[in-house]
């Protein structure tokens, strides 16, 4: 296995062939993920999406998908990819169609689907080893549905269920460690603001057969209070102050793809967002800021 | 053609089988899981092609079942009760997704409290989902239904999902002999699944199941798949008489059972009308002429059929095997729907609800229906719906709820 294909931000495909003009608020960076895997998968997909914002790409009779696309349910999408591929496998193993209609079939999902109400589908889909690629963009909250915390909500966070001075009271799960708990064939993070990352790592899952699980950190302007021109440098500070970790998992281990030596405060990731100014204003909340950031250093220590 | 002794599950697998169908998304649930135990068993052991899958739970069970028919292959899955209301949202969903496949549902009574016993109530929950209904009555009639089932299902003119129901127990587990078919008859019969323009293909890219902003197109959608669910009475009318001429068994989409000079009527769905058989034969011989009604199609509902059987008559006493709380009985409201207004019909139309939980009515409950039915029809005047309970009963459970009250307290009172 190797990552020749991209080796420099030029070898990555910029075909355009995810269209545009759809409904996502301006400056998305669940979009902007779906937009860079898209250019690595090719129209040779189906998608297979769970209730959120993205189920709003495809609004009949328009879509940006120049491959398919198969709207379900909040909470069993996966259940969708088994039944799509099983019937495609079916069919090729009969002669009913030709090996060239095959499809990759993807996963397309928001967080409080796959960290929640889809857990039970996506867990049986890693079980069976369905061969199948995972998105899911991480948008910390339910999105589709005005940014209520879900099972992603960073520590903190207000949203429209956490409004009170200390925000959302609970802490992110790794999703990452669930997944890889039940070895599937590849599992990945990665963000937006990384594109050689992310193209490596989508190029590098579709080598495996089995469940591909690629989990994206999604910054979202409307969700967590910031210019829509900001997204990338949000991103780009999620990866530089640690707070999200560049991983993958491969033959039963986990390899960090890009190691912030030098990290910056955490503070200089959540205080360009207005999600977090409860923390900063009108005084600052040092207990919760240092929690947080003892939880990344944590974090990395182990890693180092 | 052989003959031989099988449960109503055991002819479920088997009309899956004939229909040679290519996948079996499953979930287990008393008393259905002796169909997909014996649908795996044939898969696992080369004695029928295709592929078994066990999901989750139902609502993944049906989102799977919806997405491999929506890809092109054909599909069997089958469960009872409280997963038929787990993959509810599916059932919706899938039935939009205009995918043809056969879902058998055995029937039994929903929580709370909970039971294993049947009654209709499940699938009367999923009677506006958009699948297709063939209630059956015998385990012979099982097996041929799911064949006509994916007959139905899979004509041009209708494309949906089909339920084929039975009731838990009193079929699922009661052996009768059954007749299957051949292999190659049923797969002619059946014919090979025709995608038609579902399904996803790297040369024909195609967006299934999206969202629409408003409510014209919505509107637009949801009338379609109505006009379809309409469509299937004529579909079925065509395909009952193929299967007749091919297989020499008549399943009209209303069984009518010594209806032609009978002024008082039954109307029942399910096994349980085989006891109203019983009774109309009893009471045919004290002298009464009444008869027996049983819907086998209940979605697309058969309405023009049931008036023609029931005009002229003096009255009908409807036996729901379901409650819907605070109102009473569907069948009972449906019916009345589909007479109100129309010239020459029955002017007594009287509602019981019994046989829930597997609650038994017996030949003597159906003379007392039959009774209370004869009096209305003197009077003029409809009874209240009754909820058949014996007095005896009664005395039961209320026995019952002292011995436990008395282990527990020792006699005291409080
Ligand atoms: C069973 C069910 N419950 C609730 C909803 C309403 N709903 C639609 S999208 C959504 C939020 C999904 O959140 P997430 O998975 O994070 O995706 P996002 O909206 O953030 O893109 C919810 C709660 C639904 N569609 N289905
Ligand atoms: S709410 Fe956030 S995730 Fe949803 S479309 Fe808008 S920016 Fe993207």
């Amino acid at each position: 296995m190797s990552d020749q294909r991209f080796r420099h931000l030029k070898d990555i495909p910029s075909t355009h062939i995810f269209g545009s003009g759809t409904p996502a608020c301006a400056g998305c960076g669940g979009l902007e993920v779906i937009h860079q895997l898209y250019e690595v998968l090719g129209e040779k997909t189906v998608f297979i999406n769970a209730a959120g914002c993205m189920t709003l790409l495809s609004i009949y009779p328009f879509t940006p998908f120049r491959g398919s696309w198969l709207y379900t349910a909040m909470a069993s999408a996966p259940a969708g990819a088994q039944g799509v591929r099983d019937a495609l496998d079916i069919l090729l193993e009969q002669g009913r169609i030709e090996p060239s209609e095959n499809l990759t079939t993807v996963v397309l999902t928001g967080d409080g689907s796959a960290y929640g109400m889809g857990l039970s589908a996506t867990s049986g889909a890693i079980e069976r080893g369905l061969d199948f690629i995972y998105l899911c963009y991480d948008n910390e909250g339910y999105g589709n549905t005005g940014q209520q915390y879900s099972e992603a909500t960073p520590h903190g966070a207000k949203t429209s269920t956490s409004t009170g001075p200390r925000g959302y009271p609970g802490y992110k799960k790794s999703i990452f460690d669930i997944w890889i708990a039940g070895h599937p064939a590849y599992a990945a993070t990665v963000i937006g603001a990384e594109p050689l990352d992310l193209a490596r790592k989508i190029d590098k899952a579709m080598q495996f057969k089995g469940p591909k699980m690629i989990t994206a950190l999604s910054p979202c302007p409307t969700g967590w209070g910031f210019d829509p021109k900001e997204s990338v440098e949000i991103g780009e500070l999620a990866v530089k102050t640690g707070v999200w970790p560049l991983k993958e998992y491969v033959d039963g281990k986990v390899i960090h793809t890009k190691v912030p030596r030098k990290r910056l405060p955490v503070e200089e990731y959540l205080k360009r967002q207005g999600r977090f100014a409860h923390l900063f204003n009108p005084s600052r909340h040092e207990s919760t800021l240092n929690e947080i950031q003892q939880r990344i250093d944590r974090y990395w220590e182990q890693v180092e | 053609m052989k003959r031989i002794l099988l449960t109503g599950n055991g002819a479920a697998a088997w009309g899956a089988r004939l229909a040679c169908a290519d996948y079996v998304p499953a979930f287990p649930i008393t008393p259905q899981t002796e169909i997909i135990e014996t649908l795996a068993d044939w898969i696992d052991n080369g004695e029928m092609p295709g592929r078994l899958v066990t999901l989750d739970s139902e609502h993944s069970m049906i989102t799977a079942a919806g997405a491999a028919a929506a890809t092109g292959v054909r599909v069997f899955s089958a469960t009872s009760s409280q997963g038929l209301l787990y993959g509810m949202e599916m059932l919706y969903t899938v039935a939009g997704w205009r995918a043809p496949f056969v879902l058998v549902n055995v029937s039994r009574g929903l929580a709370s409290p909970i039971t294993l016993e049947p009654d209709h109530n499940d699938i009367l929950a999923a009677r506006d989902c958009g699948f297709l209904q063939i209630h059956c009555a015998t385990c012979q009639e099982v097996l041929d239904s799911v064949l006509i089932a994916y007959r139905l299902s899979e004509a041009s003119s209708v494309r949906l999902p089909v339920i084929v129901n039975l009731d838990g127990f009193y079929l699922s587990f009661t052996r009768e002999p059954v007749q299957i078919p051949d292999l190659k008859a049923a797969a002619a019969f059946v014919g090979a699944f025709d995608a038609e323009d579902i399904r996803f293909r790297a040369s024909a890219p195609t967006s299934q199941a999206m969202a629409v902003l408003g409510g014209s197109p919505y509107s637009y959608f949801r009338y379609e798949t109505h006009l379809a669910a309409l469509q299937a009475l004529d579909a079925y009318e065509t395909i009952a008489s193929e299967f007749e001429e091919k297989f020499g068994r008549n399943h009209p989409a209303v069984e009518t059972y010594r209806c032609d000079d009978a002024e008082m009527l039954f109307f029942m769905i399910g096994c349980f009308a085989t006891k109203a058989k019983v009774a109309v034969d009893r009471l045919r011989e004290a002298g009464w002429k009444i008869g027996l009604v049983r819907p086998r199609l209940i979605r697309p509902y058969p309405a023009e059929a049931i008036r023609t059987i029931l005009r002229g008559k003096h009255g009908v006493a409807v036996i729901d095997q379901n409650l819907s709380m605070g109102f009473g009985g569907v069948l009972h409201s449906e019916l009345a729907s589909a007479l109100y207004g129309q010239p020459d019909m029955p002017h007594i139309l009287a509602s019981f609800i019994g046989g829930l939980g597997g609650r038994d009515i017996s030949t003597e409950e159906f003379f007392e229906i039959a009774t209370t039915l004869k009096r209305a029809i003197v009077s003029g005047e409809t009874p209240a719906p009754r909820l058949l309970y014996t007095e005896d009963e009664l005395k039961q459970i209320e026995k019952l709820q002292l011995i436990a009250h008395v282990e527990r307290t020792g006699g005291e009172r409080e």
